[in-house]
This record gives C-alpha cells, structure tokens and sequence, in this order.
C-alpha cells in the first residue's frame, strides 16, 4: 500500500473511477455478454423467429387489407415491423440484467473497485448488437419480399442509426423493469404491458388517421410513432426534421427520467 | 501493515464493526454487531439460517449500507469509503456468482480485466489460477457444465484474480460432497498461509472449528458468544457431566444429587443421568455425595461439550439444521 492509503477519509471520499476507465470497463461488459452468444449461438437463432414470422404474417395477412397493394404496405411496414423488432430486444436488457441479479453475478461486480454505472452500461452496449441483427434480419425478409428504400441504402442506414440510437434510450425502460421485476418471466410480462401499446398505437402496422381520438393524441406524441415516422423519411422519403428533433428529444427524456430511476431501484435492491 | 495506520481502527484489526444495524423493513437484520478480525486470521462468522451472517459480509462487501454503526475494512468505512474496501476484498457469495454462460477461462478473465489487467496479463492470471485450482481440464468448458465442487472452486479464483488482502466467504461450502468441502478447505488454508484475512460464515461448526481461528456466534442479529473454538466449547455449556448408577431404581436420587452440587437441571435418559458442569470442584462434590448416599456406580464420566452442543446451547437450536431452503438472505 502507499501513502495513498493513509489519507484522511474525508479527502478519500472523493475518489471515484474516472470517465475513460468506466468506459473500458462497459466495454469489457459488453464483451461477456457478446461472449454469452458466442457461446450460445443458438440464442441469435431464437432472437430471428419472431421479426421473420412477424414480416411474413404482416406482409400476407394484413398487407392488401390495410393498404390495398401488398408491395405499398410492404414500404410502409417494414421499417415498423424493425421498430417493433427494436422494442422488444430492448426487454433482454432487463431479462439478462434480472437474472444477473438473482444469480449474484451482479454482486461481484459491485464488490469490484469499478464504475458504479458499468455493469448497466456495458449491457445495453451489449445488447446493440442484438438489435442490428434485428434490423439485418428485417431488412433481408423485407428485400426479399420487395421492400425497397425509397431513398436508397444511405437513408435506410440512417434510419438503422436513429433506431439503435433510439434503442440505447429506451433500454433504461427495460433496465428499470428489469430491475424492479422479482424474476425474468415477471420482466417480459411487465415489458410487454409497456412495449404493445406503445408500438402498436403509433402507425407502426397500420396509418393512425383511422384511430379515435385518444389514440390519435397518444399516436402523435408517442416516441415510437415519432421515430417511425423519422426513420421512413429517413428510409422512404417524406419529413424528417420534425420528428428527428422529437425523436432525439424523447431519447434524451428516457435517459434523463430513467437513468437515475434505474440506478436508484438498482440501490435498494437487496 | 501500512493500513493500521488509516487510524479508525485498533492495531492489527482489519476489519472491525462497531454497533452495526441493518433493518429491511420491520425486519431487524443486524441488530447492533461489535466484531474485529485481526489481520491474517481467519474469523468463522456462526449462526443459523437469518441469524443474520450473510447481511454482515453484505454490508462489509460494499453491497448494502448498514442503517446504523460503523463499519470499517483495513481502516476504511464501507459506507463512505466503499471504493477503497473495494480495492482490497474479494468476495464469494452464497451461490457461486460466477456466469454459467461463460467458460472458465472467460470468468477470470472477465474479472481480471475489469480490475486494468491488459488482454495478456489477464489470461496470464486466469491461466494460473485455473492450475491452482485444478480446473486447466475444464477451463475452456461452459460453467454450466461443471459439477457443484468445480463451481465453487472457480468462484473462489475468480474472487482471488486481484489478490485480494482479505476474503469474504459466505457458506464456501454449502452443499458440497464432504470431498469437495476438504478440497475447498485446503484451497482457503492456502490463503490464509500467503497471508490473506478471511472472514468466513457457515452454519457448519466442523468447518469453523476446521479453518478459523476465533469465532463469533449470531443469532438474531445479535453476538451471543465469541472466542477460539477451545475457548467456546470451554466456556459455553462447559462440561457434560454423565453418572450411570448400577441400580435402574436409583436414578432419580442420582438426579437429585446431581442437580443439588451443579445447581442446574439433571437429565435422565433411560438409566443415564447427565448434568451440565461449570465448575471443577462438582465432579469430586458428586462422588463424595454418591459414595455416602450408597449408591454403586456403574458408570462415571465428564467430558468437553462439542461445539454442537455449545451450538445448541447457544442458539437453542441445532447447528447442522439443514434448511438450506430459506435462503437467508437477511
């Protein structure tokens, strides 16, 4: 030990892991849950049943109801159904870092000298890979069946960026159930209450004009129908700047609420 | 040790809890605990399940902040301090917190990364570790397949990857095959031997009796006894004192002899009469008194009471009680 050590508790107290060591550290985190897939592959084979199935059964049992022409609602819909994929890869988030708790993985890395915020960190990081699968996997059905980018590869890539961004916010939703849930079943359960209504009323499968009143209000002010609404004039072209700034202002309010709301569950958690 | 000199605690003492409270609710966890482990022992921490053992080495662990008393670990108070006890404790908790998901190798690794180990420094330490702990075989095999021993050797490497000064143990061995618990006790000794203090809980008197230099007995959020494990079994419940008379008919005035010059309750079990003893001087006084009342005896003997029975005194309750079901969480 050095003469470190020896210093009054008072000018101790102020010693904290710095920025940059916190951010090795998430990324060391995010590295064992990529490691957990690596291991696993199986995992990223269940994560593809639900966007696949999801595109094919919108695309053919809803399409030409909703829009009349299969290949125009195929347009509208395929960057919806990524959003969908989007919110409800977020809930892993909560599952894994449920069942980290529960386990007492999460224990030892809280006894460990890190970053207090690093273990979240370092799971939503994680957990990014999972969506771009998600994304990938939407797209390729989506090419297949004939969805085409309105405004080529380039706005289809920046509406990818806004989903994942998007997706990093809303992961402290998910963290927050996450944490609060007694077990992992209890995650998807409360995850799903918050994930339907909210993709669903936003125009993700079908046009919010059709709506009544309540829905349409809830449809325009809801961070999904804002960031559908960005990412296909992103991808398909139509107004973008509007709900872009929505969009990133709704990202910031999900970080801002519920960072701090997850950290302080995760506090008194036992 | 440099660290003595942080001045919150006494000399030699790494770790010391004074009044510590800890309440979950209406639940009174840790109900004003005193307790100093002196540097490079080993303290068993005993008491049945919800005695409270495990919110103790929680509380020392930087994992939750006592409600009330202080807490200090080498000189450093957990509550306002918790990054530096971090810097210097290692820790394994009652089910091994290692990942399933993850090989061997990736656990350690994982740890030794988080703690600045460069790529090649970490698999370097994970690789020793895994020699140590006889787990090279299985190291690049998923945790999940290993057997409850294996688990919990690699959860004491992954907890020792920082070379840690002091080591909280809780329950090291619950549920293990007596093998595995000799292999596991000879891993922690070889600790103890380089130095390393170790604050260990289990409801096993063997395994504190085995490994730890004092003992501290809890129940009830409460010390209720403390001392060498000589010490306890000498002080506590002292002396069985059993005298079995040659006449079956005579037993009760046995009892009464017994139960007048020890001055506590005799027990019979069939033709056996046993007695508690405190004092030296009973064994000669009972004699006497037997030999002039005219009783023959068959059987006379007085022997040291088993920490179990300290145990039993203590917390009226047996020690090896194995509901490991209730999961002790206060």
């Amino acid at each position: 030990m050095t003469a470190a050590t020896v210093t009054a508790p008072a000018a101790s107290r102020t010693r904290k892991v710095g920025l940059i060591q916190g951010l090795g550290q998430t990324k060391t985190l995010a590295w064992r849950t990529i490691a957990r897939i690596k291991e696993n592959p199986g995992e990223l084979g269940e994560l593809a049943f639900q966007p696949i199935i999801f595109t094919l059964l919108f695309t053919y049992v809803f399409g030409a109801a909703i829009s009349g022409d299969r290949s125009a609602y195929l347009q509208f819909m395929i960057p919806g159904m990524m959003v969908m994929t989007m919110l409800s890869t977020t809930l892993q988030v909560g599952q894994g870092l449920n069942t980290d708790l529960s386990k007492g993985v999460f224990d030892r890395f809280r006894s460990l000298p890190i970053a207090r915020w690093a273990p979240l960190a370092g799971r939503i990081l994680a957990d990014q890979t999972k969506q771009i699968w998600g994304i990938v996997l939407v797209l390729l059905v989506g090419l297949i069946l004939g969805f085409r980018p309105g405004n080529g590869f380039l706005g289809f890539l920046g509406a990818a960026a806004l989903m994942l961004v998007f997706a990093a916010a809303f992961s402290w939703v998910a963290v927050l159930i996450g944490v609060t849930s007694p077990d992992a079943e209890r995650v998807q359960m409360f995850g799903m209450v918050v994930v339907l209504p909210i993709s669903f009323i936003s125009g993700v499968f079908a046009p919010t004009e059709t709506m009544p009143g309540v829905f349409r209000v809830f449809a325009d002010i809801n961070p999904v129908g804002n960031l559908l609404e960005a990412s296909r004039g992103l991808a398909n072209g139509g107004p973008v700047a509007e709900p872009l700034t929505w969009t990133l202002a709704w990202c910031a309010a999900l970080v801002i609420i519920f960072a701090p709301l997850s950290i302080r569950a995760l506090n008194k958690r036992v | 040790m440099p660290v003595a000199d942080a001045g919150a605690e006494e000399p030699g003492h790494v770790i010391s809890l004074r009044g510590l409270v800890k309440r979950f609710g209406d639940t009174v966890a840790l109900d004003g605990i005193d307790l100093d482990v002196r540097a490079g022992t080993v303290l068993g921490l005993l008491g049945p399940n919800g005695a409270g053992k495990t919110t103790t080495v929680r509380v020392l662990a930087t994992l939750i902040d006592p409600d009330g008393g202080t807490a200090t670990v080498g000189g450093h108070d957990v509550a306002t301090d918790p990054h530096r006890v971090r810097e210097m404790i290692g820790m394994t908790g009652q089910y091994a917190s290692v990942d399933d998901m993850l090989t061997g190798t990736q656990n350690l690794v994982l740890v030794a990364r988080l703690l600045g180990a460069s790529n090649a420094e970490a698999r370097e330490r994970a690789a020793e570790l895994l020699e140590r702990f006889r787990l090279t075989d299985a190291a690049g095999k998923a945790v999940k397949s290993y057997s409850g021993g294996m688990r919990r050797r690699l959860d004491l490497a992954v907890s020792l990857v920082g070379h840690p000064r002091l080591l909280f143990l809780d329950e090291p061995t619950t549920g293990l095959d007596p093998r595995s618990r000799l292999e596991l006790w000879d891993l922690i000794r070889e600790q103890v031997a380089a130095g390393v203090t170790v604050l260990l809980t289990t409801q096993y008197l063997e395994e504190a009796d085995a490994l730890a230099d004092r003992i501290v007995v809890i129940d009830h959020g409460k010390v209720i006894a403390e001392g060498t494990p000589d010490e306890l079994k000498a002080t506590v419940g002292a002396q069985r004192l059993v005298v079995r008379p040659a006449d079956a008919a005579q037993v009760d005035a046995v009892a009464e002899v017994l139960t007048e010059v020890s001055g506590s309750e005799a027990e019979t079990v069939g033709q056996e009469v046993t007695v508690t003893v405190t004092d030296s001087a009973v064994l000669p006084e009972v004699v006497a008194r037997l030999t002039k009342a005219g009783i023959e005896i068959e059987d006379l003997a007085q022997r040291r009471s088993s920490l179990d029975e300290v145990f039993l005194t203590l917390t009226g309750k047996a020690g090896d009680d194995e509901t490991t079901d209730e999961k002790d969480k206060t």
